[in-house]
């Protein structure tokens, strides 16, 4: 890691984990350190720094540079101390003369074969080469570099068969040869930290290269993932930044929280002013442990894009252009439309969305404003589309709505079912981190109706691949738990002391009724019976199981029955409340946990607790001044529904684009058509805003103080690093809607809101922004039971007091194919861009996905006649969309698949308003659809593209 | 995908299953791509990652750390003269040079007529009888002047 210009000190090789100590002696002072600690990092620990250039403390030791070499009395030589460990007793010199002369000449080596054009080099000042040159004290170079991998061309003006051309094919970062020192730094962090395996050392000796890829390839065409971590770990500027070379070293650090998926990555945003220079993952980090992916290190452009809209704008009809207006206007113009509209058509007629994408603090703000100052319940949030079914599917099996792990989790654990979830693109960080433990032994089972990269990538296999039709989720869990409890591989331990005894003994007999055995089901799910019997044994008797899930358990019509299926399938096997355990929700958006957590449902206030109970609006009637509501408000397909019949007429809307997001496009287009006052409050005019009437320009993650909470419950603080570009941070904007309708609210800082919420809910009791500045983040819940957070659930009993067993029944979706509609579509997502795209399609992202395409296995291809690359149109029961075919064997026959990042595609005018029976959770993941080929963008397409264009007029401010 | 590729494909493929199940098979493989097409092409790379589970940048780290691995096919005959500190000692440069002179290539070349490729060894094991060569796998001892153009009239026969 490149530190000189930010401290973040660097210790040379990773942490020990041994519990045994060991005291040894370096240059005079005692140290004890864990068994396994390289002398190096045992040095570091009592402040010396033994030079160093091929270690760092992100990869194990690799004893290549040979400078980090120390003296050990009673042992011959000069070992280095990165690969040697410690032992009781030693006693280490780590600077004595031999050991001087023996750096210097390496030093003079090293130097020798590099360009010494420091001053304009972009690493300047941030560059371990230049540190060691000083720390070694190296005066002189007495080797004439006459063979060089560094000069273009030699002496006699012929060209350098050594010198290879800078390559500049990732949008993010270079890769300079001739500034290399083959500490393989980068290669091990692709290795160990990232686990792609896209980087290697080509040829040997003096021929000795980084290459990305074979011979052939590019940094761009190589299996490269652009997570960054071979930057990170670069000491020269071989590997470096274009933002660092377009601007120059940062000079001071925030640590802020990621604003993309659930992992919830700490970084260092560094800058220099109010620049951005780099965002570099945070060592300290708990969720990710210094790693990022391409998406939180680099995809930060579209925060000063210039799409970005920074004023206020309204307009009377969706037909006219936007105008440009004060703040005070356009506040005012919602208020009085939003107030007009509830004079007319009553309280119940107005409603809130709240962002997922948004802090915990501006969350509570929106349902508050919905509950306190609209005083009705008709708040939701983008959950609904997600893990509502995870909030309710845990909720009654062990009484808390969240996963039952940390992250750190993962390295202890044995076997992981994976279902329903592509971590490698959704969750990068968290995949990576599995990887690492896979490659330690760990065993995998995945199950999904497509080959994703967990199934098989780079020295990772899963040991089963249930590859199911979509829609049989519970079919398939519901199996696994019949092949367990039918062979006695309970945990009946485990069983009759944590869960309800009765209601095992019904589940058990549910279960083990002949018609859920994986035989009687393999017709059904596509699962060979005995695969299913193999992967049930496996996770049953493998030691340490973990369950890791994803949207594919839960945007189904019975994502709630699968969700429960997963609770009795932990309890069943007693994999619940200890480390390496557990079912863990991989949550989609940076703070959807935390938008749940305050009480964004209709149904729910913060704390998860029902709006019917008396005691619990009390104490937020005692606070906020008002009578709340009794009756639960209205779910996103609701209101949408009463917007059509005339009911519901006027919509604040935070941070999510519904119109792309939510399934059934064209049911959401008449929905937002038939209200009166529509309030997009985004940083982008996205698609939603096309039918709006007020647009409130947003703040982006570095303009504003808050937390996240990630899909570990872990509450983080996101720190303001340059001032909002639109002028307020998107709690002021909400505040100064509220008090444009005579709230009255006062809020300074988000400190405050956090204090009210601590104040109101109970697994926040003691969060406050001063205990996780001390901390760093804490997990809730946190209170006086748990003052430091809680990092594993129901270690000694569950939440809700004894788990609960539910009995699953398989009901088969009404999406249902037939001779019209004969495939099955589901949808999902890619590692470079991040959900509706509004983001990373305004970023250097795109040269990895610039649209959306349909993967299609060869034998429906082929039938069909549609050809690689070719247009395709896509249709379904409720609509049709076109976009370009890709033909793999990644999906099986029978099933096609794409993403819904490109707005273009709209491939949600393909999905159905089936929706899962207890929480309404679209089901995204099943529609039948039939395939054929076709010439180009569809009416609907060139319709809606036509109608976005004229809905984004806007008019030239006024004089 | 090309008729050749396909055809390198198909024959890549039939020296994988062929190492099913060996252990450490990554140096036997390619050694067999070798031996049935003379030279490892680089489309073979990308198919013995997949099929052993590695990162097609590990296979080309492994294949260009060994220089008898090659890129391209070598001429009819592989002409090798070994650059060794023993040999060298008796004279090797001398012969090496009148070798490049006589084939009219550099190291690493194959003559025009596709007949001899060149290249350079570091100790074949026989520095008693430097300076030493090989021809076609087969040892050379106390190689002269006169003993390459021997052995160049030899392989041009």
């Amino acid at each position: 890691m490149k530190d000189f210009i930010i401290p973040d000190r660097d210790f040379g090789t990773p942490a020990a984990k041994s519990k045994q100590m060991v005291t040894l002696t370096i240059d005079g002072f005692d140290v004890t350190v864990p068994e396994g600690t390289s002398i190096m990092r045992a040095a570091a620990e009592i402040g010396i720094s033994v030079p160093k250039l091929c270690a760092t403390d992100s990869v194990d030791a690799f004893g290549s540079c040979r400078l980090c070499l120390v003296e050990i009395e009673g042992r011959a030589g000069t070992p280095a101390s990165c690969t040697t460990p410690v032992a009781p007793g030693l006693k280490v010199h780590t600077q004595t003369g031999k050991l001087k002369q023996l750096r210097r000449g390496v030093m003079e080596l090293y130097i020798s074969d590099h360009p010494l054009d420091c001053l304009t080099c972009a690493a300047n000042g941030d560059c371990e080469l230049q540190d060691m040159a000083g720390a070694v004290g190296l005066r002189d170079v007495r080797y004439e570099a006459i063979d060089t991998h560094f000069r273009a061309k030699n002496t006699s003006g012929e060209a350098n068969p050594q010198w290879l051309p800078k390559d500049d094919s990732n949008p993010y970062f270079t890769y300079d040869p001739s500034k290399c020192i083959v500490c393989s730094r980068c290669v091990r962090a692709c290795e160990e930290v990232q686990g792609t395996f896209a980087l290697t050392i080509q040829g040997r000796g003096w021929d000795s290269r980084v290459s990305a890829g074979t011979k052939a390839d590019s940094f761009l065409t190589s299996d490269c993932v652009s997570c960054g971590a071979c930057v990170q770990a670069c000491p020269t500027a071989t590997l470096q930044e274009k933002s660092v070379i377009d601007i120059g070293t940062p000079d001071r650090s925030v640590i802020t929280t990621c604003a993309y998926c659930g992992v919830g990555c700490s970084f260092k945003a560094e800058m220099r002013g109010d620049e951005l220079v780099r965002m570099v993952p945070y060592k300290h980090g708990k969720a990710n442990r210094g790693h990022s992916c391409v998406k939180g290190r680099f995809a930060y452009g579209y925060a000063t894009h210039r799409d970005r809209i920074l004023n206020p704008m309204i307009r009377d009809t969706i037909h006219e252009p936007w105008r440009e207006v004060s703040w005070t206007e356009a506040l005012t113009f919602a208020a009085n439309r939003l107030r007009g509209i509830q004079e007319q058509y009553g309280r119940q007629s107005i409603g809130v969305i709240t962002s997922s994408r948004c802090t915990n603090e501006e969350t509570y703000l929106v349902q508050k404003l919905a509950r306190a100052v609209f005083r009705n319940n008709n708040t939701d949030t983008c959950a609904r589309v997600c893990h509502s079914p995870t909030g309710y599917g845990l909720g009654q099996a062990f009484g808390t709505s969240a996963g039952t792990q940390d992250f750190d989790s993962v390295e202890e654990t044995d076997v992981v079912i994976v279902i329903g979830a592509n971590p490698t693109d959704g969750h990068p960080v968290f995949a990576s981190r599995l990887k690492k433990r896979l490659r330690k032994g760990a065993q995998l089972i995945v199950v999904d109706p497509r080959r994703t990269d967990m199934v098989k990538s780079a020295h990772i296999k899963a040991a089963h691949h249930l590859a199911l039709k979509p829609g049989t989720n519970v079919a398939v869990v519901t199996a696994l738990a019949h092949v367990i409890v039918t062979e006695g591989l309970c945990d009946e331990a485990f069983i009759r002391e944590r869960c309800e005894w009765d209601e095992f003994q019904d589940y058990a007999e549910f279960v083990s009724d002949p018609r859920h055995s994986p035989e009687a089901t393999e017709m059904l799910t596509g699962v060979p019976a005995e695969e299913m019997r193999k992967a049930a044994r496996l996770f049953a008797t493998g030691g340490n199981g973990s369950i890791y899930y994803g949207l594919g358990v839960t945007e189904h019509s019975q994502g709630s029955t699968t969700v429960m299926a997963i609770a009795n399938l932990a309890m069943l096997t007693g994999n619940i409340g200890r480390p390496g355990v557990g079912v863990n929700p991989l949550r989609g958006q940076n703070n959807v946990q935390g938008s749940c957590d305050m009480g964004s449902f209709p149904h729910e206030l913060p704390g998860y607790r029902h709006v019917s109970r008396d005691d619990v609006r009390e104490v937020f009637q005692q606070i906020w001044g008002v009578e709340i509501d009794n009756e639960p408000g209205l779910r996103i397909p609701n209101m949408l529904d009463a917007a059509v019949e005339g009911t519901f007429k006027g919509l604040y809307c935070q941070g999510e684009d519904i119109l792309q997001s939510d399934p059934d496009t064209k049911h959401v287009s008449a929905g937002l058509a038939a209200m009166d006052c529509v309030i997009v409050h985004d940083l982008f005019l996205n698609e939603t805003a096309n039918y709006a009437h007020v647009f409130l320009p947003g703040s982006t993650f570095l303009e504003k103080d808050g937390t996240f909470t990630n899909a570990e419950r872990r509450i983080n603080r996101v720190r303001k690093v340059m001032a909002p570009k639109n002028g307020y941070a998107d709690w002021e904007i909400t505040q100064m809607l509220a008090n444009a309708m005579g709230a009255g609210w006062a809020y300074t800082h988000p400190s405050q809101i956090m204090d009210e919420i601590a104040l109101t809910t109970p697994s926040f009791a003691g969060v406050t922004y001063e205990k996780l500045e001390t901390m760093g983040s804490v997990q809730w819940p946190c209170n006086e039971g748990a003052p430091e957070g809680t990092p594993l659930m129901h270690v000694n009993g569950f939440v809700r007091g004894k788990g609960k067993f539910i009995r699953t029944e398989y009901v088969a979706t009404d999406e249902k194919t037939g001779p019209r509609f004969p495939l099955l579509l589901t949808t999902g997502r890619i590692l470079s861009q991040y959900n509706v795209g509004a983001q990373t399609r305004r970023t250097a992202n795109v040269v990895w996905h610039d649209e959306d395409v349909l993967e299609i296995h060869p034998h429906d291809a082929e039938v069909r006649g549609v050809n690689e690359g070719q247009w395709v149109r896509l249709a379904s029961r409720s609509g049709d969309t076109t976009l370009r075919a890709k033909i793999t064997d990644r999906v099986s026959p029978g099933v096609v698949y794409t993403t819904f990042h490109h707005p273009d595609t709209q491939a949600n005018v393909i999905t159905t308003d089936y929706s899962d029976w207890a929480t309404n959770c679209p089901e995204y993941k099943v529609t039948a659809v039939q395939v054929s080929p076709s010439n180009g963008p569809s009416e609907w397409q060139e319709e809606y593209n036509q109608m976005a264009g004229l809905s984004r007029r806007i008019l030239p401010a006024a004089e | 995908m090309s008729s050749a590729s396909a055809e390198i494909a198909a024959r890549v493929e039939d020296i994988l299953a062929a190492h099913d199940g060996v252990e450490g098979p990554l140096l036997p493989i390619l050694h067999a791509i070798q031996e049935s097409f003379g030279y490892v092409p680089q489309d073979a790379l990308p198919l013995i990652a997949a099929n052993l589970n590695l990162g097609r940048a590990e296979v080309h780290g492994v294949m260009s750390f060994y220089h008898d691995f090659r890129e391209n096919p070598a001429g009819k005959h592989v002409l090798k003269l070994c650059r060794a500190e023993a040999c060298q000692s008796m004279g090797a440069d001398r012969v090496a040079a009148h070798a490049q002179r006589r084939l009219g290539i550099e190291w690493h070349e194959t003559t025009k007529d596709g007949a001899v490729t060149l290249e350079p060894v570091f100790c074949l094991g026989l520095c008693a009888c430097a300076p030493a060569a090989m021809l076609d796998g087969k040892l050379v001892g106390r190689v002269d002047e006169a003993q390459v153009d021997a052995l160049i009239a030899e392989v041009r026969a």
